[in-house]
């Protein structure tokens, strides 16, 4: 009963979007009021039709009704209760109805928090929105729906792919999706200012607040996807520039550049026909990236739940929004006013270099992720684009941005001083050129350029703090002078600061790992040391155990440390019991220095283990540098600026908006 | 400056950037770019030892021999050819016999294949779609429940 009540709230659902796609837009071309509002309350009602959509759908899951496909296909009684809640989710059609419902769920918070929104801009945001919405929705009914009954219920269900019964995997994907999904925002924001023909600095004030608030979750979604792979999937990896990975790091990639894009709108009016593309090409990597995931067209490591039939449907979404998008760009663009001057040499050109360099970075992702479709449609020969294309690709880029991300904050808006910025820098360049040296001598082995990197990170980092001590005198002022101007400086300030210093850290995490990392592959049999690292490791043998719903093989291992015994490590190959599933489960010894990574593999004929240690120096840096970002992210977010100051009441004319010239 | 020259230095600069981004993904997609060839494939067409290539196909039933440490050889099958493999390190979770497989490494010059990485797909009805397309092209009837998806475990 309960599940056809899911079913129904989510046809409603459709239809409250339907009006809510149609009725505010029409509103808006006629100048109808009464017309316009009527997006608020169905925006608010479609989140709560999903919002029961998906309660039922977890009531489905907690209580094991097994009468229901889906849950029957993906779930399993004996799951321990989180994993099936985050079941729910852990599966195409359920995570298509969270896709949706996170949808609404920003629609919602537009009509609930956007009372100072011109009105016809208003409207028409929602009714964008809503359109987005209608094409999920009918996607979810007629291809994917979770609400499904089987004719004769299974005893039991076929259980949740056990590398996915994980915790960190549990939060992964709604994280994700509220980062992916929540630039549908700027998406909508971009066609409604196409719609009016009109965009000025209060629209980047508005956009530039959802643009981060959804990069923050991308890039905190992203770390955990990325931390999720270290651990579970037994390699010690961080990143396999795999198609699905890459799928999360388009939007993110085009997602930073639109925030600094919108910063450049936001003070200086100046490139708003950009900033609108950006965010037009922003959300259509998303819908992209939900295709490449849920198509399954390209093989990956971590696609699950794929069918071909159903990526024609998203195809048609993808092209229709971006096409749809592209072509109003075309139509409209020339429309709107350019904005401000500046020259090269200015905190805007900084951003425009930014820009340049983080959407060529894009596009390289772009096409090694899609050059294997392509070729293969084209010639039939099937290839495979690896880490190697985009090692050589990708990096390049990054180092430019790099070394220029210090100077931007440094440079005065519309035209800066490049010799007393880099006379402010010289500080953090004879840090780095320190960390330089310092790595050079502390390191015995690994590629010549390795150094470069960390000191690069290092300049990041130096550079972002460099910003914060010039500006709160640090050095030139009294100690209470500089707590004084350190305390004003506003929140903005300093989300930038941690964000640019968690780059830094994420430069000489991803260096050091890279770079330096140990492997040792082995056969152990108990008794037998093997040297990682500082770390000498013992196996103490293995020894069957028994969980909720799998038996393992756990290894022991003492891991001592100049004679004494720091960490016990216990890692195990699992066998799930539905499905019938081997997962290789990993003991990490953490810390700061570096990781020790273990694995066990087959057990030999005469009683020895395969046995794989790393040690992974420095490699904690790179979720970190990530954290740092995401609370960075969160500080500018709560700065008053974005808050209050965002569309000034008096700018806010109901209606009648100023024509375009 | 004038208005004029400051937007050549932006179109400018632009340019410079996508140029060298071009070129950098030109030299990439030559130089890093790696085919993929079932056994029948490489019978007929003669794959150049010492190339970098995937071999995918599926585990032949029985041909899998653990040798001293961590050292491994089985061939990899497409039903019509077999290739042998030798590779040295762990085997994925999910590598079966008479499941999917892809080798990535070189062919030796007496036809063997040296493997450094070996992914593999699992379940009973599951094979990676490269290799489920070529054996559908060469005629060989698959499971009814072959579709792709699922997960890949990959080891290197």
């Amino acid at each position: 009963m309960i599940v056809e009540f899911g079913h129904f709230a989510l046809i409603l659902a459709l239809l409250v979007a339907t009006v809510q796609m149609v009725v505010p837009a029409a509103g808006a071309r006629l100048r109808d009021s009464r017309m316009i509002a009527v997006g608020e309350p169905a925006a608010v009602s479609q989140l709560l039709l999903l919002l029961v959509a998906f309660l039922a759908l977890m009531h489905a899951y907690v209580t094991s009704d097994f009468s229901v496909a889906n849950v029957a296909a993906n779930s399993h009684s004996t799951k321990p209760l989180i994993y099936k809640i985050s079941g729910v989710w852990g599966n195409h059609e359920g995570s298509m109805l969270l896709w949706v419902l996170i949808l609404a769920l920003f629609g919602a918070a537009v009509a609930l928090f956007g009372d100072n929104l011109p009105a016809t801009l208003k409207g028409n945001v929602l009714a964008v929105q809503a359109s987005i919405s209608v094409a999920f929705l009918l996607f979810l009914l007629l291809t994917s729906n979770p609400f499904e009954r089987l004719p004769v219920p299974p005893s039991d269900g076929q259980g949740l792919n056990p590398i996915l019964q994980d915790p960190a995997l549990a939060f992964h994907p709604p994280f994700l999706y509220v980062g992916y999904v929540g630039f549908s925002i700027a998406f909508s924001f971009a066609i409604a200012a196409l719609i009016e023909g009109r965009i000025d600095a209060a629209w980047a004030r508005w956009v530039r607040p959802w643009t981060l608030a959804a990069w923050m979750f991308l890039t905190i979604g992203i770390a955990m996807g990325s931390w999720w792979a270290y651990y579970e999937l037994g390699w010690g990896g961080w990143w396999f520039w795999d198609p699905v990975e890459n799928a999360s790091f388009m939007p993110w990639l085009a997602g930073t550049a639109l925030l600094h894009s919108a910063l450049v709108m936001e003070k200086r009016e100046a490139l708003k026909v950009w900033t609108i593309l950006l965010a037009i090409l922003t959300f259509s990597l998303s819908l992209m990236g939900t295709f490449i995931v849920r198509s399954g067209v390209l093989t990956s490591v971590h696609s699950f739940a794929v069918d071909p039939a159903r990526g024609v449907f998203i195809l048609g979404i993808l092209v229709l929004f971006a096409g749809g998008g592209l072509l109003m760009f075309a139509l409209r663009a020339k429309e709107l006013r350019i904005g401000g001057v500046f020259s090269p040499i200015s905190r805007e050109g900084s951003l425009v270099l930014n820009n340049l360099l983080l959407v060529t970075a894009t596009v390289t992702v772009l096409v090694g992720t899609l050059y294997p479709l392509v070729l293969e449609g084209l010639t039939g020969d099937k290839i495979s684009v690896g880490p190697p294309f985009f090692n050589s690709t990708f990096v390049p880029l990054m180092i430019p941005l790099f070394l220029a991300l210090p100077f931007g904050p440094l440079l005065a808006w519309k035209r800066g001083d490049w010799l007393a910025a880099s006379q402010r820098m010289l500080a953090a360049a004879v840090v780095a050129l320190v960390a330089l040296v310092a790595s050079y001598a502390l390191t015995e082995r690994g590629p010549w350029l390795a150094p470069f990197a960390i000191a690069l990170g290092v300049y990041v980092m130096a550079g972002a703090l460099t910003d914060w001590a010039w500006r709160v005198k640090l050095g030139s002022a009294g100690s209470e002078e500089v707590w004084r101007r350190a305390r004003n400086l506003p929140r903005s300030a300093y989300g930038t600061l941690l964000s640019h210093f968690g780059v830094g850290l994420m430069v000489i995490g991803i260096t050091a790992t890279s770079a330096y990392r140990e492997e040792h592959i082995v056969v152990m049999k108990p008794g037998d040391h093997v040297a990682v690292g500082r770390y000498d490791v013992t196996f103490k043998g293995a020894a069957p155990g028994r969980g909720p719903n799998y038996r393992e093989d756990i290894a022991q291992f003492d891991v001592a440390r100049d004679g004494a015994i720091v960490s016990r490590l216990a890692p195990s190959k699992r066998l799930y019991d539905a499905p019938p599933q081997p997962t290789t489960e990993s003991g990490i010894h953490a810390t700061w220095r570096g990781d020790l990574y273990i694995v066990i593999g087959d057990e030999q004929k005469d009683g020895g283990y395969t046995v794989r240690a790393y040690f992974n120096p420095l490699v904690r840096f790179i979720w970190f540098g990530a954290l740092i970002m995401f609370i960075g992210g969160g500080l500018s977010l709560t700065d008053r600026r974005l808050r209050v100051g965002a569309p000034i009441k008096r700018r806010a004319s109901p209606v009648a908006p100023v024509p375009a010239e | 400056m004038t208005r004029k020259q400051k937007r050549g230095w932006l179109i400018g600069g632009g340019v410079a950037v996508l140029a060298a981004a071009a070129m950098l993904v030109m030299v990439a997609l030559r130089d890093s770019v790696v085919f993929f060839h079932t056994p029948s494939d490489i019978a007929e067409k003669g794959v150049p030892a010492g190339q970098r290539i995937r071999l995918g196909g599926l585990v032949g039933q029985g041909s899998v021999v653990r040798g001293e440490g961590t050292h491994i050889t089985f061939n990899v099958t497409d039903t019509l050819k077999d290739i042998r493999v030798t590779y040295d390190g762990v085997l994925p979770d999910l590598f079966r016999e008479g499941q999917g497989v892809i080798a990535e490494g070189m062919l030796t010059s007496n036809g063997e294949f040296t493997a450094d990485s070996v992914l593999a797909k699992h379940d009973a009805t599951y094979m990676p779609p490269e290799v489920a397309k070529s054996l559908e092209a060469r005629g060989v009837k698959l499971g009814s429940g072959a579709h792709p998806g699922e997960e890949t475990t990959k080891q290197e």
